[in-house]
């Protein structure tokens, strides 16, 4: 009994575990084949048409605020990228004054509930008079991009080895081209690693959106004011093909350095 | 993803040569200055907010800078039940979730070592759900056990649900929906630190004469702490400031709403800033106080 229940009642568990988190995915995205009408409830027979026209659905309005969730996550991306990279330079390569107090800066927007930091933004834009539109939906994700940037950068910093900068500045080169050449593309990956971490807090993000966004609409607010009158199937399309994209780019990831692990192993 | 953010702070070595020079300075203070912008002053607002008083003569939404500290008084005797059900849907949806985890996460980082194929195969399933919409996600839920759905007509056909009873609109469909939007957040850190798990220690635990439930007790858990207490953070924190699976148009009802849907009907639909911002305020100061105090216990007693 006791043998077994190590054997097979974990895998078993496990098994259906991860069944269970792919149900709703699943659901998802069979109905994005339903053809259905303004609400995608009842199944009513399987069709493509949802996925052929996509943007046709109330005059494009799952396009436009999957297009509006593109732009805002792309733009604080690159800025909270920027900003997160270079504090993780600092934190890992220098010694300076206030260094707790700047963790604890770092740290608390990650501690800190998603409605606190959406209403609290809000309340300033509210106070200083600023009309809420994209520049703010975007201002409030780079905010809370930026930690998880610094975060990710700081391991791949903290691995690497600064002989090879010394090496770089021994061959007579520049500062700048010491980071061009040697630190930067070292720190890509982390960095990559970053960005795409960021684009998927943007691009997923309602909370915060909701209370700096106004009139502006992204991909989750459109889904979250469709949800009271019925969500169209195109958005399950257009929710179905971005976990579609995702799984390919993370399971090639995956694959490819598995790939270059074992390639490693055998030169060595 | 966010795990990060919790379980790889003490990882970083600490030999490296730390000089000191202006470039820090540069380094630092776009993005520092960003956050005290952005993230710093907005809180000062939120206090200043939480004090003002409604404007004489003025429309729904006007408000002068006051001192009115009985805005707090008004919303805790308004939005008590809220504040209470906030923690409580939290705490169950936490507990329920490290329950869900653990064996898992045990499960993908200890048992299914000898095949690293499968191991990231299985982790790539856990994040799975991080990359399709939360709020369809939630919604998937709501349908899928809606009235009329084969779940629910099949429950009161054996009558283990009475003929006018729901599912969805109630507490229980709210913390369900909850455990399942954080399962991921817990998986993760809980996989990280069993991963590291050396399981020389469980065997010199058995050789001790330990039956397996004791050398879980007194081995697994204790050196799994670290991610335990990531993870419970991790669900916890945005658990009990979540107001999608509350919302009426997903999983909650009326009995079941959260200090988060009354912030953000204040806020956005009453237009009474004061009470959104005061709700804001005791949600963040319970929050940090029950961190810090958690965090405490869990390093004192449980990690040593």
């Amino acid at each position: 009994m006791k043998i077994s229940l190590g054997k097979w009642l974990l895998p078993l568990y496990s098994a259906l575990a991860l069944i269970f988190l792919m149900v709703p995915i699943v659901y998802t995205f069979i109905f994005s084949f339903n053809d259905s009408l303004k609400s995608n409830i009842t199944w009513r027979g399987f069709t493509f048409d949802k996925w052929l026209n996509v943007c046709q659905v109330q005059n494009g309005a799952v396009c436009e605020a999957f297009g509006n969730s593109l732009v805002i996550g792309a733009v604080a991306t690159v800025a909270a990228t920027v900003m997160g990279t270079m504090i993780a330079i600092a934190i890992v390569r220098y010694k300076f004054r206030y260094r707790s107090a700047t963790s604890l800066l770092l740290f608390l927007p990650m501690a800190t509930p998603e409605v606190v930091l959406g209403a609290g933004l809000a309340a300033q834009f509210l106070a200083v008079g600023v009309p809420k539109n994209m520049l703010t939906i975007i201002l409030a994700h780079t905010m809370f991009c930026i930690s998880f940037v610094v975060v990710t950068v700081k391991a791949r910093v903290a691995s690497l080895d600064p002989a090879l900068e010394e090496a770089g500045q021994d061959l007579y080169g520049s500062p700048s081209q010491v980071f061009m050449r040697i630190t930067f593309p070292l720190l890509l990956p982390g960095i990559l690693a970053a960005a795409l971490l960021s684009f998927a807090l943007s691009f997923d993000d309602f909370i915060i959106t909701n209370f700096n966004s106004g009139a502006v609409s992204t991909f989750p607010k459109y889904i979250y004011i469709s949800a009271a009158r019925g969500i169209p199937a195109e958005a399950n399309v257009v929710a179905s093909a971005v976990f579609i994209l995702a799984l390919v780019i993370v399971v090639t990831a995956q694959v490819s350095t598995a790939a270059r692990a074992k390639r490693l192993a055998k030169l060595s | 993803m966010a795990f990060a953010a919790f379980s790889t702070t003490a990882g970083a070595p600490e030999d490296i040569q730390r000089r000191r020079s202006p470039v820090a300075l540069l380094l630092l203070l776009p993005g520092i200055l960003y956050l005290v912008l952005f993230f710093l002053t907005p809180l000062v607002s939120l206090v200043l907010t939480s004090l003002q008083t409604p404007a004489e003569f003025g429309d729904i939404g006007q408000f002068n800078y006051a001192f009115k500290w009985e805005n707090y008084v008004q919303v805790v005797s308004d939005y008590w039940p809220h504040i209470l059900r906030s923690f409580g849907f939290a705490l169950a949806a936490t507990v329920l979730a490290l329950v869900f985890s653990y064996p898992l996460a045990y499960f993908i980082g200890v048992k299914a070592r000898r095949w690293p194929l499968m191991q990231s195969l299985m982790l790539v399933l856990v994040i799975a759900p991080f990359f399709i919409s939360f709020l369809l996600r939630t919604l998937a839920w709501k349908q899928i056990f809606s009235d009329e759905s084969f779940i629910v007509t099949s429950l009161k056909a054996i009558s283990l649900l009475a003929p006018d009873a729901h599912l969805t609109g109630t507490p229980g469909a709210v913390i369900f929906g909850l455990t399942y939007n954080f399962i991921p957040f817990m998986t993760l850190p809980l996989y990280t630190t069993l991963e590291r798990l050396d399981v020389r220690y469980l065997e010199a635990g058995s050789d001790l004469y330990a039956n397996p439930f004791q050398v879980f007790r007194k081995v697994t858990i204790p050196l799994s702490m670290p991610g335990i207490v990531a993870g419970t953070l991790l669900t916890f924190i945005p658990a009990a400031g979540d107001y999608v699976n509350a919302s009426r148009d997903f999983l909650g009802g009326a009995d079941s709403q959260m200090i988060g849907n009354v912030i953000e009907a204040n806020f956005l639909v009453l237009l009474n800033y004061p009470a959104a911002a005061a709700l804001s305020i005791i949600l963040m100061s319970v929050i940090l106080v029950i961190v810090t105090i958690y965090i405490k216990r869990a390093g004192t007693e449980e990690l040593l």
